[in-house]
């Protein structure tokens, strides 16, 4: 199917995208890559009166890392994301999330904000976001603001950002040197939108797991964080008996949406796979890590 | 309507778009390039695969306007490339083709697997092909293709 008729403004300015933001609201729509944008707006899932095409926009652009602390262009495509140094050396989770975005002809369009804003329950970069504790910064003719990444996610394509506001860059902090990232997911094909999947970084001190950040996508509304399961296993070695505790403690955190894609006991059953893998690579990492110490 | 600025198969290209065209439309419909296939329009299929400034991309999600400035290719300005004349005798030779219908955006898929991953193997790009579906083959002569052109490549160096 086609798009639907529309007005197309090219950006100058952040000025003028917040200026047009303010004045359309919810009528208009940001065109960054237009990866996820482009296909409902084909389908005519949306019909949009103005889009606003941010494309250049080189102030939303770049990676940079200062005081522990990565900042990310909301424009800063996916292929670039997957390249930068920056993030191979301070946000290895995410480095390892970058290859199952999509496929490649998709990730040399697609932005790092338009998946954060879009909030797609499948999406692997809200789950990492929200596993490192990022902050969103959004801005509007009303000012900037931050937004943290446990306030950012809402439901289903929904966020805490207004209509009005645009989201200018994601500040995520640096990697912790005991702390180790996993990132599963599982689809019928890579590339495909997830069925389940994982987002974790876990802090080892001494043989105990000191802190666990576990974060499930794509069987939920919303990327999730398994407050019970984290707690069954911190202060503790991982062992087979915390494994258990972990996976049984999991039914409270997670509520899976059925699909056609399988039912809820199903996506449960995956989450659960995926938490076991998941954990014994962050354990053989971190062992690695001290062998090599 | 918007004016804008194209280059295409290294041919500067100037045209009066309404907004909501997309690549593939205008490359089709106006420029009459013809290996545009549009499978899905949607961004699954991968069957409109083309190179905007030098990496893949879906022609069917981008907009036309919104390429103002930039360095298209498509399959009818590869004749003279030599990757691709190695690529189209591989796909002959190893069965990489039956419909034709997923053809040439294979090529560009497989000509940037070849520049981007010379030291790819098969699981690998098989892996990279995951973008683009052919319902014919079943993948195996494609794979077969692209891994006859990264070998001779390799022991030519």
């Amino acid at each position: 199917m086609k798009t639907p008729k529309f007005v197309y403004v090219l950006a100058e300015s952040v000025a003028q995208v917040l200026n047009f933001l303010s004045e359309h609201g919810d009528d208009a729509r940001i065109l960054a890559g237009g990866q996820s944008l482009m296909p409902t707006l084909n389908m005519r899932l949306s019909q949009p009166d103005l889009l606003i095409d941010i494309n250049r926009l080189d102030v939303l652009k770049g990676i940079s890392v200062e005081d522990g602390m990565v900042r990310i262009g909301a424009l800063v495509r996916h292929a670039e994301v997957a390249r930068s140094p920056i993030v191979t050396e301070h946000l290895p989770l995410i480095a390892e999330a970058m290859p199952l975005v999509a496929h490649m002809a998709v990730r040399n369009r697609g932005t790092f904000g338009g998946s954060i804003a879009l909030a797609d329950p499948a999406a692997e970069l809200p789950a990492c976001v929200l596993t490192l504790g990022a902050t969103m910064v959004v801005e509007s003719t009303r000012g900037r603001r931050e937004i943290a990444a446990a306030e950012f996610f809402k439901g289903m394509f929904d966020t805490n950002r207004e209509p009005d506001e645009l989201l200018i860059e994601i500040r995520i902090p640096c990697r912790e040197p005991n702390s180790f990232p996993a990132f599963m997911e599982l689809c019928r094909r890579q590339g495909d939108f997830a069925i389940a999947g994982l987002a974790c970084q876990i802090s080892i001190d001494g043989d105990a797991i000191s802190a666990a950040q576990l974060v499930y996508f794509a069987s939920e509304v919303r990327p999730t964080f398994a407050s019970n399961a984290s707690a069954a296993i911190i202060g503790k070695p991982w062992s087979a008996e915390s494994k258990s505790a972990a996976l049984a403690a999991l039914a409270d955190d997670l509520d899976p949406i059925p699909s056609p894609q399988g039912s809820a006991k199903f996506k449960l059953h995956l989450q659960r796979v995926l938490t076991g893998r998941a954990l014994d690579q962050v354990i053989e990492r971190a062992m690695e890590r001290a062998g090599a110490a | 309507m918007m004016d804008i600025s194209i280059t295409i198969n290294d041919a500067e290209v100037t045209a009066s778009v309404e907004p909501r065209t997309t690549l593939a439309d205008f490359l089709r419909d106006q420029k009459r390039m013809t290996s545009i296939h549009l499978g899905c329009e949607h961004g699954v299929c991968g069957a409109c695969t083309i190179m905007a400034n030098g990496a893949p991309a879906r022609s069917c999600i981008i907009y036309a306007v919104s390429c103002d400035g930039a360095v298209i290719q498509t399959i009818e300005g590869c004749d003279d490339d030599p990757i691709m004349a190695e690529l189209r005798d591989a796909f002959t030779a190893h069965h990489g083709l039956q419909c034709g219908y997923c053809t040439p955006a294979m090529l560009m898929t497989a000509r940037d697997i070849v520049t981007r991953l010379p030291h790819a193997d098969s699981d690998r790009v098989r892996l990279e092909l995951t973008g683009n579906i052919c319902r014919c083959t079943g993948y195996a002569g494609i794979v077969r293709a692209i891994m006859a052109v990264l070998e001779q490549r390799r022991k030519v160096g």
